[in-house]
């Protein structure tokens, strides 16, 4: 087994996790912070949404950053899954499999049927105008966006770097995180995959 | 180049969000489902290993690569927007079956789709800038 074939294996958590706490030494270390939720500020003051809202009236060149780390993300993304891509697709616990099958979600079982990354059969273009691809993709993406701005930052920010600094506000906004999370797979989903 | 770095921490937390499948729909609903280790366990090392380095930087009055002083983010305890606005986060997290940050790497998995997302979540985060006077926080 060479090099490539070894590291395109899955990894195992404690990697995973040493990883990510690299990258947010490394944006520390840069003079930034590990909080990508901004990402989208960045984007709305870039665009010129301060001309209207008061909120994005502030100097972008603050933020730019945070542009060049999501195209940066974008491109790792795409190195993961064609020159690391893994022998096969993600793999979770049985008993989600029996859970998201029962919800009439299909898991792929070979690369043939997708990497196991997006559930491809849910989140397409022509699902969009569907009700239940609307709420999944849609409102979903509307919730992250909104939220994280309400909560002033998401998983990175707060899950991780605020509580990994002691702060009790990222341990509030991640129960938070967590309830909205656990109402969504248990409560919701079983109505909105009846649509 | 000041933002080349940028590029390469990136580059580095696409695949290692790719290759630990942490931006995996399915990995979201097994966390969510209590049925997996995986992601307690990704974030739970995260979490620790930031904790060790965040502690020693701050013994050791470490700066940045400028020579400035580190930026680490104090907030006070603002229970309304925490709790209310972590949850309309989460309701949407599970959703998607990503955080922000993922959502950028799976559009790099050649999903077009994803744009959508983003778009939609730029509609959600322009949306609070709008109402942000009118909410409790």
């Amino acid at each position: 087994m060479n090099l490539i074939e070894f590291i395109s294996q899955p990894w195992h958590w404690s990697v995973t996790g040493l990883g990510i706490a690299l990258v947010a030494f490394l944006l520390v270390y840069a003079g930034e912070r590990f909080g990508l939720s901004s990402s989208f500020e960045a984007f709305c003051i870039i665009g010129g949404a301060g001309k209207k809202v008061p909120y994005f009236k502030r100097d972008w060149k603050e933020k730019a950053w945070l542009i060049v780390f999501a195209v940066g993300s974008a491109i790792g993304g795409y190195i993961g899954v064609t020159l690391l891509q893994s022998p096969e697709p993600v793999r979770i616990a049985a008993d989600s499999v029996q859970s998201l099958t029962a919800l009439g979600v299909h898991l792929p079982l070979s690369k043939a049927e997708g990497l196991g990354y997006i559930p491809v059969d849910l989140f397409n273009f022509s699902n969009l105008l569907t009700v239940k691809g609307f709420i999944l993709m849609i409102v979903g993406g509307f919730l992250i966006g909104f939220g994280t701005r309400y909560a002033d930052g998401c998983t990175s920010g707060h899950s991780i770097s605020g509580i990994a600094n002691l702060q009790p506000s990222s341990m509030v906004a991640t129960i938070g995180f967590f309830i909205g999370g656990l109402i969504t797979t248990h409560l919701l989903f079983p109505f909105i995959f009846s649509l | 180049m000041k933002y080349l770095r940028f590029l390469f921490i990136g580059i580095l937390f696409g695949i290692i969000m790719t290759k630990g499948e942490v931006v995996s729909w399915f990995r979201m609903q097994e966390m969510f489902r209590f049925d997996g280790f995986h992601m307690y366990g990704v974030i739970g090392t995260a979490v620790i290993v930031t904790a060790i380095w965040i502690f020693l930087v701050k013994k050791f009055n470490a700066r940045s690569i400028d020579n400035t002083p580190l930026k680490f983010k104090i907030m006070s305890l603002q229970w309304t927007r925490l709790l209310l606005g972590g949850i309309i986060f989460g309701l949407g997290w599970a959703m998607t079956g990503a955080c922000p940050g993922p959502l950028y790497v799976l559009a790099g998995h050649g999903h077009l789709i994803i744009l959508v997302v983003i778009a939609a979540a730029l509609l959600g985060t322009l949306t609070y800038g709008v109402l942000r006077d009118k909410l409790p926080h």
